[in-house]
């Protein structure tokens, strides 16, 4: 294999791995505020011992998305040194941006956040969480940012002179606001909610089913779930919907091979499974008439494009966009339905604590969404192929031209190797976790909360609080 | 001075302020086996750089991000160019991280010291690689016309840039003994405080010999101080501050001592940057290929964009940072709730 097939792999395999943390870090971080809030509000300490339990989980997470995000910063200029001679103009102002708004935020207030349990009071622990949460979506802006310009380029100019060519600025707010770009970070955002929220669900749910933290667990389930079913519902049809809509007006060639689309279609199909033959051009499966014209222009007579009118433009994989985004869809909207039925099981006479099914069914929602997020990333990412800048610059001359293929090979087997060690030891660690379940508080508080500083004021007016206990 | 040139000196300040934070945690890595014998000494060790080592990390992503945007081209040909060292980085910057974390997770012994190794391992590693990677810069690096250059990893281990490697892994840890010196009581402190006075004697003779083989070997990056006196002020600044952190360290003062010891590693930093100015990625094949300030860069309403971007930014960085430094001032305490 040459060094620009190992290149698109390792980036790949690299992304995909760091990009099971990000959602949870911003949608369990969202879910730890909710929690917080509850705690200040009604002063009940059962959100206070949720807080110190999740906000472990969260330290767990955190560690690992910061662990594997360096390493996407580097393999711009390591593996894509041509890509980032041509876009450093452009792009490279947003990732700087992302690290001095967004991680500085994080990585200041993280400290605070994971030790602040016995060293703030509880609006000053909240507001810290709150702010490494903010920082968190604040980091997911400024990528998605980037990656919009590159789905849908504007506000540049090619300059060429002097060698080499690249991509120069011409209207800073055009290059924040692509056209892809709101539409792209609110479904990002519903989608992360939706794993976070998941995550909560699965872990009391779990809880539920073996009988463990029984009232901890209803509770933080009683939270949990109503958010889930709302995220899961606005993300696919309201957010998922819209970006239809905007990839149908600034990619149709993306649309087109979504569906497996090959020729035009007024009232055209779309497909809940299918198998798309990329040597005959055909699809076959099972579809919906017209849903397609109606999802993407909400007319069901409208004409979409195939991807036979774009020709010659060169296409993605076909089939494998099509399964991913299939996945996607199908998946993302079982949870909707798993939800609900969950929520009507507890309606009804609260009997979803009984029922090991549903329950059962509700601990496999965080596996769901985490797959589901992951396949609609790699929809947009593969649909955007042979392109690294859409219709600018292909992936295949963005490579690195020096870097020999045998140095790529020895840096994926260390990432695989790395990374399999890494997940092998995040599953062990949050299962540990899960397994051994909230605290009592006693054992968590070395401080008793009405003695922690409460205000700024506070926080700089006192003494250092002391945790005056023997170390385990 | 024209942005290029604002900007240069902006990126010289980034890269020494990440020195100076990361530099001091990479030092109390580096020290953890050799100096911390319990389990409770090593989790004051790990505890004390415990809520700060991520917001010090970030300096270094921050600097990526940076130079990425500012001078692309440089950017682009020194990570591609020097592609497996800077995996290396990677590898010892995850193993760094998730053993920090992953340490104090279960309490089996074994499992203790194991990351403990890869903590101290890695942090030594990172030291290593970052000092090699800037011998490399100092020494000049083959690149092409098309700005292209590969070294392979063995390309890059030349005794000078070993060299440096080693001085910037007894810079780290000198500074991380001397933070440490902050954060520790009792017997441990004691331990330490015997500990850094020799650390300094040995980082001031490998800082010596670098000054030397410089001076024999790599003229162009000592010819700006033959040709202008003022710049000399900055190394003869940056040895001031090493014998004013020896003097306090000495007295007792370690905050003092503290404060000198970053500004060495500042100083020295920028009396480096003065040396290579106006390039950045000096080349051995042709001069004319040298990557600088000015043909490196990005245009200029990028940079202008970069810089109002960095004028909003770093004025909440250095809050943030002064707050978190300041919430967890004091000695180190050991709980249930930490690494």
């Amino acid at each position: 294999m040459d060094a620009e097939t190992l290149s698109r792999i390792q980036f790949a395999l690299t992304i995909s791995f760091h990009f099971i943390f990000p959602p949870l870090s911003m949608g369990l971080g969202l879910m730890l505020v909710v929690i917080g809030a509850l705690y200040v509000r009604t002063k009940d300490p059962k959100w206070r011992r949720l807080s110190f339990f999740w906000v472990k989980v969260y330290g767990l997470i955190f560690a690992l998305g910061v662990a594997t995000g360096v390493v996407q910063e580097f393999e711009f200029g390591t593996n894509w040194a041509e890509y980032s001679r041509f876009v450093g103009n452009v792009f490279g102002s947003l990732l700087a941006a992302e690290g001095v708004f967004a991680f500085f935020l994080e990585g200041g207030f993280l400290g605070l956040m994971l030790f602040g349990g016995n060293r703030l009071g509880p609006r000053l622990w909240l507001f810290s969480i709150f702010m490494v949460v903010f920082g968190a979506h604040f980091s997911a802006l400024w990528i998605v940012m980037a990656n919009s310009w590159m789905q849908t380029p504007a506000g540049y100019t090619i300059a060429t002179d002097p060698a080499p060519a690249r991509a120069v600025m011409t209207n800073f707010w055009e290059v924040v606001f692509t056209p892809s770009f709101i539409p792209r970070i609110m479904h990002v955002f519903m989608a992360s909610w939706t794993v976070g929220a998941a995550l909560m669900l699965s872990v009391s749910s779990w809880y539920i089913f073996k009988k463990r933290h029984l009232e901890l667990a209803k509770s933080n389930l009683k939270v949990a779930l109503p958010l889930f079913i709302f995220f899961a519902f606005t993300n696919v049809a309201v957010f998922g919907a819209n970006q239809a809509v905007e990839v149908t007006q600034n990619q149709p060639l993306k649309l087109a091979s979504m569906e497996g689309l090959y020729q035009s279609e007024s009232c055209a199909r779309m497909y809940l499974v299918g198998w798309v033959d990329e040597t005959t051009q055909t699809t076959t499966g099972i579809s919906i008439p017209c849903l397609l014209s109606w999802l993407a222009y909400q007319d069901t007579s409208a004409t979409v494009a195939g991807i036979d009118s774009f020709a010659p433009a060169p296409t993605p994989p076909i089939n494998l966009e099509f399964q991913v985004y299939h996945y996607m869809i199908m998946v993302g909207s079982a949870l909707i339905g798993i939800g609900l039925l969950g929520g009507l099981f507890y309606l009804w006479k609260r009997r979803l604590f009984e029922s090991r099914l549903v329950l059962s069914l509700l601990v496999l929602t965080v596996f769901a969404a985490e797959t589901t997020i992951t396949a609609g990333w790699w929809t947009a990412e593969i649909g955007r192929q042979p392109w690294i800048v859409y219709d600018v610059l292909k992936t295949a001359d963005g490579v690195s031209p020096l870097v020999p293929a045998y140095e790529v090979v020895f840096s994926i087997i260390m990432f695989v190797g790395t990374y399999s060690l890494l997940f092998v030891l995040f599953l062990y660690l949050l299962n540990r976790k899960i397994q051994a379940g909230p605290e009592e508080l006693e054992e968590v508080e070395t401080v008793a909360v009405g003695n922690l500083p409460d205000t700024f004021r506070d926080v700089f007016r006192r003494q250092q609080p002391r945790a005056g206990e023997e170390p385990p | 001075m024209t942005l290029n040139d604002v900007w240069f000196a902006l990126f010289i300040l980034i890269i020494a302020g990440y020195l100076i934070l990361d530099g001091f945690d990479m030092g109390v890595g580096i020290l953890l086996l050799p100096l911390a014998q319990t389990d409770v000494e090593r989790r004051t060790f790990l505890n004390s750089i415990g809520p700060v080592w991520d917001g010090n990390e970030v300096w270094l992503i921050l600097g990526g991000g940076v130079l990425f945007a500012v001078f692309p081209l440089a950017y682009a040909s020194l990570f591609s160019g020097m592609y497996s060292a800077f995996m290396l980085v990677l590898l010892v910057l995850i193993l760094r991280t998730v053993a920090l974390e992953f340490r104090s997770k279960e309490t089996s012994p074994r499992w203790r010291s194991t990351w403990d190794v890869v903590f101290g391992l890695s942090s030594l590693g990172l030291a290593l690689m970052l000092g090699l990677a800037f011998g490399n810069v100092v020494s000049g690096l083959p690149v092409d016309a098309n700005g292209n250059f590969s070294s392979g990893l063995t390309g890059l281990l030349t005794p000078f840039a070993l060299l440096v490697g080693v001085t910037t892994a007894a810079m780290f840890s000198v500074q991380g003994g001397i933070y440490l010196l902050l954060k520790t009581e009792g017997e441990l402190n004691d331990r330490i405080a015997r500990t850094v006075p020799r650390l300094m004697v040995v980082f001031f003779s490998l800082n010596t010999l670098v000054v030397i083989a410089m001076v024999l070997f790599h003229q162009e990056i000592t010819e700006r101080y033959t040709t202008d006196i003022w710049p000399v002020i900055f190394p003869a600044a940056a040895l001031a501050a090493l014998g004013g952190s020896w003097l306090f360290v000495r007295r007792g003062e370690a905050f003092k001592a503290f404060l000198c010891s970053s500004a060495t590693i500042g100083l020295l930093l920028i009396s480096g940057g003065i040396g290579l100015y106006p390039n950045l990625i000096v080349s051995t094949l042709d001069p004319g290929c040298s990557l600088t300030v000015y043909n490196a860069a990005s245009a200029e309403n990028t940079l202008e964009v970069a810089l109002i971007i960095a004028l909003i930014g770093i004025p909440f960085v250095l809050l943030y940072t002064a707050g978190v430094y300041y919430i967890f001032r004091g000695k180190t305490v050991v709980d249930h709730h930490g690494y």
